[in-house]
């Protein structure tokens, strides 16, 4: 790697990691989905700036380039965060289903029926 | 709120037919039926005036006015302020049951096709000590011939149904069944499908120690006999989502 390709790996790491922080912070990302997004700049953050790491992964892996190495830990990655995201919108899912169903038990339990006569549908 | 406000409530939304407190609840799920399903409710409430039942029409999130016709018709209506889907309306209707207190569940469709004339004999295969009781339309000769490929489809899934459940399962897509208590609890569970309760809904219930029972019942025309499951990718999704649920069914372990 140049040491141009260097500066701009570790740049965009440090801003990445930094704006998840600040999302985290803000509260606008919630604690117990930032989990996997902490994770993935911090090793954004080690890889750029160890580069002997990545040569060792690569070799480990068998792969040909320190590139391949990356795209496929970044794929990996993706996939990973967006099987949870699957998990987390099916937990939303049952949740929902389960307030609109307690919801419309309470409405039909309560006696809030039209009184008789104003409906004259009735045939 | 008890049972008998609840027979009381619907005591005032239709003073013809006092409703006395009962153990049976008939849950219907309608999604925009407002034209049938006033004639529906009242055929079921004059086919059960002897037995006294509550009917519970569930209005899953239709555009119509379903609700105001099934009340008008002297029906309890819980509606869905959105669409959930046919299974979430079937559980929301079993869930109103075990709150108030009710034995037994009776569930049909909104649409008409199901014959209130043979509620009774779905009661009776209840009180015979059945869980669940499904009213097939193949049973004993039905009348009801679907078309080719939807009929294979049900040949296969209901086969694989069958083995799971140790019992021929005729018609194992029937919304027309009764449910004891026991089938209620087991049915209060996440694990129940919002879309289609289908087959592998009566391979958990009959692996789980539940009593299965079909009787044969009949079917009347549906006015516009628009299925569920009609165009393209649908019925490829039904085959998906089956073939997945049926295959999951041995390698999960359902607790009560």
């Amino acid at each position: 790697m140049t040491p141009t390709q260097r500066i701009f790996a570790v740049a965009a790491s440090l801003v990445t990691f930094a704006v998840i922080i600040e999302l985290i912070r803000r509260r606008k990302l919630r604690e117990e989905y930032a989990f996997l997004w902490v994770v993935t700049g911090a090793v954004m953050i080690v890889l750029s700036s160890w580069y002997g790491l990545i040569e060792g992964i690569t070799r480990l892996i068998g792969a040909v380039t320190v590139t391949t190495t990356l795209f496929l830990f970044a794929l990996l990655f993706l996939l990973l965060i967006s099987v949870h995201f699957t998990t987390v919108l099916s937990r939303l899912t049952v949740q929902v289903r389960r307030l609109t169903q307690e919801l419309a038990i309470l409405q039909a339990s309560r006696r809030d029926l039209p009184a008789p006569g104003e409906h004259d549908r009735e045939r | 709120m008890t049972q008998g406000a609840l027979a009381k409530a619907q005591e005032s939304a239709a003073p013809v037919a006092p409703v006395a407190p009962s153990r049976l609840l008939v849950v219907i799920p309608a999604y925009n039926e407002a034209n049938r399903i006033g004639s529906v409710v009242r055929k079921v409430r004059s086919q059960l005036a002897a037995r006294a039942a509550g009917v519970l029409v569930v209005d899953d999130g239709s555009s119509d006015c379903t609700s105001e016709e099934a009340r008008a018709a002297g029906a309890t209506v819980a509606t869905h302020p959105v669409n959930l889907g046919y299974g979430a309306a079937l559980q929301t209707g079993y869930r109103f049951a075990l709150r108030h207190g009710f034995a037994s569940v009776l569930q049909m469709d909104a649409d008409g096709q199901h014959d209130p004339a043979s509620i009774c004999a779905l009661l009776d295969a209840l009180d015979a000590g059945a869980d669940v009781v499904v009213g097939s339309r193949f049973l004993h000769g039905g009348s009801y011939r679907p078309p080719l490929l939807r009929r294979i489809g049900m040949a296969i899934f209901g086969r694989i149904a069958s083995y799971y459940a140790g019992m021929k399962l005729t018609d194992p897509t029937s919304g027309y069944q009764a449910l004891s208590a026991r089938a209620l609890a087991f049915y209060d569970h996440d694990r129940y499908p919002p879309d289609y309760p289908d087959a592998d809904v009566l391979s958990m219930v009959a692996r789980h120690g539940l009593r299965l029972v079909e009787v044969p019942v009949r079917m009347l025309e549906s006015p516009d006999g628009k299925s569920m499951h009609s165009g393209v990718l649908k019925p490829l999704y039904y085959i998906f989502r089956m073939s997945l649920a049926l295959a999951l069914v041995p390698l999960r372990r359902e607790r009560p």
